[in-house]
C-alpha cells in the first residue's frame, strides 16, 4: 500500500512537537516511545502498519481541542482513532502523524427516555451504549460485528452498519448530533435531540467522512425501545440462485425482517467445523430474523415459511427456544473466526443490487478459480452488502498480492453491476486506490471540496479515502 | 426556462448570465426567491426493482407518479412525503426533486426516518455546470463522503438535483389509530409513552378537534394486537381505537389540514419533544403537532416574530409563510462553514442565492 513520504521536517522536529503537546496535556496523555506506541501502529487491517510520531490520549473535548491546536500550528497530520477496529485501515498512522485516540472518553453524559436519546463521549464502545440503557428496555440499533470493541467515534467516522440495519438503518440514520473539534481546534455543536437540520445538513456529511473533517468527541444517539421478542429461522437451499430468489420474494411479500443473512457452502462448512452450530450441509443458507410479540412473530414466520416452501428448501428450521435461536446465530457470528482458523483472510465489503446476487456469486466463483484462492461468502442479503472472504496464506510469498488483486476484481464487479466498493467498512487506505472505478473526477472533486472547507490544510487523516494522485495537490498545499 | 434533460440543465447553468430560482413543482415557496425561474423538467422513473426495494427517478417526476408506481407493487416511500400545496395555496404538482431539496418528511418520520434517510443516491449539477453523482442505487454504501445528505434539504443552494434514488419499504396492509382526547400541551408526554413502547408506532401527533393520535401499521393481526396493548397502556388518557377513519387522520396531519385556507403566518418548529409544552404556552395561537411533539406547526397572526415569542428553545424554526426570515439563523461558526460550502459548490452564487438566508 503506497503511502506519502513522511515529512522529514516534521520527523526532525519530533522532540519539539511532543514537548508542545506535553505542555497542554496531562503527563500520561502523550506517549511517544516505540514500545508505548506499538499498539497504535495499525488497526484491524493489520497487514499494514507504521509507527506514528506520537499518540495523544485526551480525556475531554477541551484536551482534544488543545492537542489539535498544537498539531495545527505545527502542521502535523493527525490520525483520529476510536478503538482501532477499522478493517479498512481508517486509523492507520503515517510516520509523521500524531494519533489522537479517544479511548479514554467513554462516559455517558445524558440519558433521556421521553425524548429517546442518549448522549455519550465518542470513545464509548458501541455495545456499551446499549448496555447503558438495556436494563430499562432500550437499545442502540446499529450493531457492527465488532460492537463489543468498536467505538462510537469510529462508527460515526465510517457510518457503520450491522446485521440489523435492514430495519433500523446504519449509523447516520441513528445519529442526532455531535460535538466536533475542527483541525484548528474550534469546538462545534452540530445537531441535537431534535429532527433535521435548520440549515445545511452538516451532520449528514460529517457522518462517514472517515475522520477527515473533524474529531467527534461527543454524540447524541437515537435509542429505541426493545421489541418484545425476536426469533430467527434457518433456511437451507441447494443453490445460491434459489436462496437469492427467496430473499427477493420475502422482501416483495411485504414482510420486513430485521435481518436476512446469507452464507454459501464454503462458509457453512468452515463455520460448522469451527462452531458446530448444527447447520445443514447445503449450498446456501439464509438466517432470517423477525421481531415482535410471540403472536406477531408467528404471523410473520408463517408468511416466510409459505414463501420459502415455494423454493423447495432442503431445510426450514425455526428456533423453538432461546438456545435454538442462539445456535442458529452461532455459526454466522463465528464465521470470521472460523475463517481465521483455516487461513489468513481478507474481508471485502462491496454492496450490490439484491437482484444481481446470483450473477455476482457465479462470477466470484469464476474469479476465485482464476486466481487460485478460495472465497467464502457471508453477507447481509436483505440489503445486498456482501462480505466475500478471500482465504490466503500470509507466509506464502506473493499470496497477499494475489489476494489483493482478486479483492480488487471482486469490488470492480460490485461496481459494474450497479453497486459500490464499500457498504459499511469505509474506504480508508484499503479501497482508496479503487475510488476511480466508482467515481468520475468531478464526483471526487465535489467530495474533496467539503474537506477543503473543514480542513483547508488537509492535515486530518490526509492519505485516506481519495487516491493519492487525486489528492496530491491539496495535501502538498 | 425549463430543462428536460441533465445535459440541458448543465448547459443552462454553464451559460447563466445571472441567478436562477430553481423550481420543481412550485409547491414550496419558502425563503427568499430571486432570479430567473429554472424549472427542472427531467421526468420519468429510470429504474424500479421491487425485489430490491429501490427506485431511481428524474428529479422532475411528480410525487403522484412515483407514489402510484410503487403502490402498484405494494410498496411506498418510507418517509411519507407531505404535500404543502393546499397549506400554502399553490397550484403546482409536487416533484420528487423538490421533496428532496426541502428534505420533506411526513408523520412516519418518527419510525422510518426523514426523506434524507431513505435517499440512497443522487445526481446534481453544481454552480459551475458540472454533473456530479454521489451515493448510488444500493441501500448500504459508505464509499466516499455522503453528499446525498448534504444536498437533501439544501434548497437548491449547492446544486440543482437532476436524479434521485430511494430505498422503499413494503406498504402496510393494515393500520389503526389510537386516539386520546387530551389537549395539545398534554400530548408530548402521552406520545412519549407510546413512542417508548415496543409497539412500533409509525405516527404520533395531535390535531385540533381530534386529540393526540398514535398510528400502528403492519400485518392485520399484529396491528390489532399492538393497538390493543397500546390502548391499555394509555387507558389513563381515555384511549379509543379508530379504524375506518385512521388513514384520513394521517392525511390531514401530513397536509396540516386545520391550517388550510386560513389567514396568518405559518411556522414549523423542530424541537426536543419535551420542550414543546413550554413553547406552546409561549406561542399561543393554533397548533398541530407531529413527531411526538418534536414538530410544532403554528398558525400565528401576520407579522409575528415567532422565534422571539417561543424562546428559549433548542432546535430550529422555519417560517413557511410570513415576513420573518424563513430559516433559523445558524450559529456563527456553522454559518461560516455553510457559506464556504456554498462558495465552493456554487462559486458564482447563482443557485437560489439567499434562499436559506
Amino acid at each position: 500500500m503506497e503511502m506519502p513520504i513522511p515529512s522529514a521536517a516534521i520527523l526532525a522536529r519530533k522532540a519539539a512537537i511532543v514537548a508542545r503537546l506535553r505542555a497542554v496535556l496531562p503527563a500520561d496523555a502523550v506517549i511517544d516511545t516505540p514500545e508505548e506506541t506499538r499498539a497504535y501502529e495499525c488497526d484491524a487491517l493489520s497487514a499494514y502498519r507504521c509507527a506514528p510520531l506520537a499518540v495523544v490520549l485526551p480525556r475531554s473535548t477541551a484536551e482534544v481541542a488543545a492537542a489539535l491546536k498544537v498539531c495545527h500550528a505545527e502542521g502535523v497530520p493527525v490520525v483520529p482513532r476510536g478503538a482501532g477496529t477499522s478493517l479498512a485501515g481508517g486509523s492507520m498512522p503515517s510516520a509523521d502523524s500524531v494519533v489522537l485516540g479517544l479511548a479514554r472518553m467513554n462516559a455517558v453524559l445524558e440519558t433521556d427516555y421521553p425524548n429517546r436519546f442518549i448522549r455519550v463521549e465518542a470513545g464509548r464502545t458501541n455495545l456499551s451504549v446499549t448496555g447503558a440503557v438495556e436494563s430499562d428496555g432500550w437499545f442502540y440499533a446499529p450493531d457492527p460485528s465488532s460492537q463489543l470493541a468498536c467505538a462510537i467515534a469510529g462508527n460515526i467516522a465510517m457510518n457503520s452498519g450491522g446485521a440489523h440495519c435492514l430495519k433500523y438503518g446504519v449509523t447516520t440514520n441513528n445519529l442526532l448530533g455531535v460535538t466536533l473539534v475542527t483541525m484548528a481546534g474550534e469546538v462545534l455543536q452540530i445537531g441535537g435531540p431534535w429532527c433535521d437540520a435548520g440549515g445545511l445538513d452538516l451532520l449528514g456529511v460529517i457522518c462517514g467522512s472517515e475522520g477527515q473533517l473533524g474529531v467527534v468527541t461527543e454524540a447524541t444517539l437515537r435509542i429505541l425501545p426493545k421489541p418484545e421478542g425476536a426469533r430467527p429461522v434457518l433456511i437451507g437451499f441447494d443453490a445460491n440462485e434459489v436462496a437469492g430468489a427467496c430473499v427477493a420474494d420475502i422482501i416483495r411479500a411485504g414482510v420486513l425482517p430485521v435481518a436476512i443473512e446469507f452464507m454459501d457452502r464454503p462458509c457453512i462448512r468452515a463455520t460448522e467445523d469451527f462452531a458446530h452450530a448444527g447447520y445443514p450441509d447445503c449450498e446456501a443458507l439464509l438466517i432470517v430474523e423477525v421481531e415482535g410479540s410471540a403472536a406477531e412473530i408467528d404471523e410473520q414466520l408463517r408468511l416466510i415459511r409459505q414463501i420459502a416452501e415455494r423454493h423447495s428448501p432442503v431445510e426450514f428450521r425455526e428456533a423453538q427456544s432461546e438456545d435454538e435461536a442462539r445456535r442458529i446465530w452461532l455459526g454466522r457470528k463465528s464465521a470470521f473466526g472460523a475463517m481465521g482458523q483455516i487461513n489468513d483472510y481478507m474481508c471485502l465489503d462491496g454492496t450490490i443490487p439484491v437482484s444481481a446476487l446470483p450473477e455476482v456469486l457465479r462470477r466470484i466463483g469464476a474469479l476465485s478459480a482464476q486466481f487460485g484462492l478460495d472465497v467464502a461468502n457471508v453477507f447481509h442479503a436483505g440489503d445486498g452488502n456482501m462480505h466475500p472472504l478471500i482465504l490466503y496464506n500470509a507466509n506464502t510469498p506473493g499470496d497477499l498480492q494475489r489476494c489483493e488483486a482478486l479483492g480488487a476484481e471482486i469490488l470492480k464487479l460490485c461496481v459494474e453491476v450497479g453497486g459500490c466498493l464499500t457498504g459499511e467498512h469505509g474506504v480508508g487506505i484499503e479501497k482508496r486506490d479503487l475510488m476511480e472505478v466508482q467515481f468520475a473526477a468531478p464526483d471526487l472533486e465535489a467530495q474533496m471540496r467539503v474537506k477543503d472547507v473543514f480542513d483547508p490544510g488537509w492535515l486530518l487523516n490526509p492519505a485516506k479515502v481519495f487516491p493519492l494522485a487525486v489528492s496530491a495537490g491539496r495535501r502538498a498545499g | 426556462m425549463k430543462v428536460a434533460s441533465e445535459e440541458e440543465l448543465a448547459e443552462a447553468v454553464r451559460a447563466a448570465q445571472g441567478p436562477f430560482e430553481i423550481v420543481g413543482g412550485g409547491t414550496r415557496p419558502v425563503g427568499a426567491r430571486q432570479g430567473l425561474p429554472l424549472q427542472v423538467g427531467i421526468t420519468g422513473i429510470r429504474l424500479y426493482e421491487p425485489g430490491a426495494l429501490t427506485l431511481v427517478a428524474g428529479a422532475g417526476t411528480t410525487l403522484t407518479e412515483i407514489e402510484a408506481a410503487v403502490a402498484a407493487e405494494g410498496q411506498r416511500l418510507p418517509f411519507e412525503p407531505a404535500r404543502w400545496g393546499a397549506l400554502l395555496g399553490t397550484v403546482g404538482e409536487s416533484t420528487i426533486g423538490g421533496v428532496v431539496a426541502a428534505n420533506v418528511s411526513g408523520p412516519r418520520r418518527v419510525q422510518a426516518g426523514a426523506c434524507r434517510d431513505s435517499l440512497i443516491g443522487l445526481r446534481f449539477v453544481d454552480g459551475a455546470g458540472t454533473v456530479v453523482k454521489n451515493g448510488g442505487r444500493v441501500m448500504k454504501n459508505v464509499t466516499g463522503y455522503d453528499l446525498v445528505k448534504l444536498l437533501a434539504g439544501s434548497w437548491g443552494t449547492l446544486g440543482v438535483i437532476s436524479e434521485v434514488a430511494f430505498k422503499l419499504l413494503p406498504a402496510a396492509p393494515a393500520q389503526v389509530t389510537v386516539v386520546l382526547d387530551i389537549p395539545a400541551a398534554a400530548a408530548p408526554a402521552a406520545l412519549a409513552v407510546a413512542l417508548g413502547s415496543p409497539f412500533d408506532v409509525s405516527g404520533a401527533g395531535w390535531l385540533p378537534g381530534v386529540g393526540a393520535v398514535i398510528r400502528i401499521e403492519g400485518l392485520a393481526e399484529s396491528v390489532a394486537y399492538r393497538a390493543a396493548r397500546l390502548a391499555d397502556l394509555l387507558a389513563p388518557h381515555g384511549a379509543r381505537i379508530e379504524r375506518d377513519g385512521s388513514a384520513q387522520i394521517w392525511a390531514d396531519l401530513a397536509a396540516v389540514g386545520p391550517f388550510q385556507g386560513r389567514a396568518g403566518d405559518i411556522w414549523r418548529f423542530s424541537v426536543k419533544p419535551s420542550d414543546a409544552p413550554g413553547i406552546l404556552a409561549r406561542l399561543g395561537g393554533e397548533v398541530v403537532l407531529d413527531w411526538g411533539g418534536g414538530l410544532i406547526w403554528a398558525l400565528l397572526p401576520e407579522g409575528t416574530d415567532a422565534r422571539a415569542l417561543a424562546a428559549p428553545y433548542s432546535g430550529h424554526a422555519t417560517c413557511l409563510r410570513g415576513t420573518a426570515p424563513a430559516f433559523e439563523p445558524e450559529p456563527a461558526p456553522l454559518a461560516a462553514l455553510s457559506r464556504e460550502l456554498r462558495a465552493r459548490f456554487d462559486p458564482r452564487g447563482i443557485l437560489n442565492p439567499g434562499r436559506m438566508g
